[in-house]
């Protein structure tokens, strides 16, 4: 082996590295834009998961919206309160603090409660399975067919399946919403975290079929609205829904319900009880 | 002058770099949604691809060659395409901010674009000399810029038709991109 061939390659590559290195250096601080320097300054601030929850790319474009003035700083579901407070600072203007959200899968049809029209061996999907006959295997075709599609979406491990439905754990859960697309029944909404009552049913169907089909569904019976004092529940298409601006979670609702459609959240009910 | 006209109109239909030499696929497929972005990523591929050629050229007679240390060409080429796309996109940035707007997430792209380093080694393996290298790789990017073109044309109009489920999306977009290339087979014997 020629030495002369070693470092002659070693010269010209190196040299060619050196010089496009220096040229470019040059032309970075010759060509350089000023770019806005809180974008930096409030990309540091987001959580950096490039969830999407914003509406936006991921954390880079939504700093730099937010810095044009296109987004709000409260925008980052993720970040919450805290996240929008840092970047408001920043931006040196005031938000409002913004009330805590959580996801809540509207199906409490768990295996034993409700029952299985067919077994389903297919691909664990639930945007496969909502395609075959009757909306998938459950009897229910609004109900949660447990395939978790919604976990695979969650960046943050915040859902898990239980007993056949997907559950969400509320202290992981930063309400970044790609859940709700992720369910091809449109079962997962965004609730308010302090707000307790919930109806844990999507069902629309008639409230004989309900009853065939799940011991827990919403039949549509309006106990619900009768017992609320405050005019916070309303039933449509043999649903009910709460109205959480009006809640004051007296939980008279909940008691009322004859077939445990609404769900106090568990831990709430047996404390209003210990009271 | 004949030679230089082959050169180019066979780049462009007969070698065609996506449908012929299936080079590029990636921008290919990825930036084909819209006419609007195809048209973009074909214009920097044509603008990177031109310079690329010029410049690989240049450093393989010039610097590979006297030195005897020819093999080396695969990492002297990136060198050269990664620098010149870092450079031209901090130009474009500078000088003309509605064109990097236009250009701007294809530019840093096109850096590990394999037609890019394509036409270099072609050129190089054909043995074209300065003026035929330009020819070379001006018409395999225009033969891209008119692939993707017409590709993004056939998927908007897929679109907006009802594709079966299982069809939707990549797969029909990849059997469309398999009959192009059997059409552009047609052109092998035009030269």
């Amino acid at each position: 082996m020629d030495v002369m061939t070693i470092i002659n390659s070693m010269v010209s590559i190196g040299g060619l590295g050196l010089l496009f290195g220096v040229g470019l250096g040059y032309a970075s601080k010759k060509f350089a834009v000023p770019v806005d320097p809180k974008i930096p300054l409030i990309r540091d601030v987001l959580p950096g998961a490039n969830c999407g929850g914003c509406g936006y790319a991921g954390c880079d474009a939504f700093a730099k919206a937010v810095a044009e003035g296109n987004a709000s700083p409260d925008a980052c579901p993720v970040g919450g309160a805290t996240v929008a407070q840092q970047v408001a600072e920043i931006l040196g203007l005031t938000v409002q603090e913004k009330e805590p959200t959580v996801a809540f899968v509207k199906c409490n049809g768990t295996c034993e409660k409700s029952q299985n029209q067919y077994n389903y061996y297919g691909i664990p999907d639930c945007k496969e399975a909502a395609l075959l006959p009757g909306g998938g295997a459950k009897s229910c075709s609004y109900g949660c067919m447990g395939l978790g599609s919604c976990v695979k979406a969650c960046p943050f491990d915040a859902i898990e399946i239980r007993d056949g439905i997907a559950v969400v754990i509320e202290e992981k859960c930063t309400s970044c919403g790609n859940c709700v697309k992720a369910c091809p029944k449109g079962l997962i909404e965004i609730v308010p975290l302090a707000k307790k009552v919930r109806v844990a049913c999507n069902s629309n169907d008639k409230g004989k079929d309900v009853r065939g089909f799940c011991q827990v569904g919403c039949i549509g019976c309006r106990m619900c609205v009768k017992a609320c004092q405050y005019d916070a529940i309303n039933v449509t298409n043999q649903l009910a829904h709460v109205d959480y601006e009006k809640c004051t979670q007296c939980m008279a609702c909940v008691e009322k319900c004859p077939t445990k459609a609404i769900l106090g959240i568990r831990e709430e009910i047996q404390e209003k009880k210990a009271n | 002058m004949t030679q230089i006209l082959v050169i180019f109109l066979g780049a462009i239909f007969v070698n065609n770099f996506v449908l012929s030499r299936f080079l590029g696929i990636c921008p290919f497929l990825g930036v084909s949604k819209k006419i609007e972005t195809a048209t973009g990523m074909g214009i920097a591929v044509t603008f990177v691809m031109t310079l690329a050629s010029i410049m690989s050229y240049m450093v393989y007679e010039w610097i590979l060659v006297p030195l005897q240390i020819e093999y080396l060409y695969t990492i002297a080429f990136i060198l050269v395409i990664a620098s010149l796309v870092q450079f031209v996109e901090m130009v474009i940035q500078k000088t003309s901010p509605t064109l990097y707007q236009a250009l701007g997430v294809y530019l840093p792209l096109i850096t590990t674009n394999c037609a890019v380093l394509g036409v270099a080694i072609i050129n190089k393996n054909e043995g074209y000399n300065l003026i035929e290298t330009i020819f070379n790789g001006l018409g395999g990017a225009l033969g891209f810029t008119l692939s993707i073109i017409l590709f993004a044309g056939i998927r908007e109009r897929i679109e907006k038709n009802q594709i079966p489920l299982p069809f939707k999306g990549f797969p029909i977009a990849l059997i469309t991109a398999g009959l192009m290339a059997i059409a552009f087979l047609g052109f092998q014997g035009l030269l």
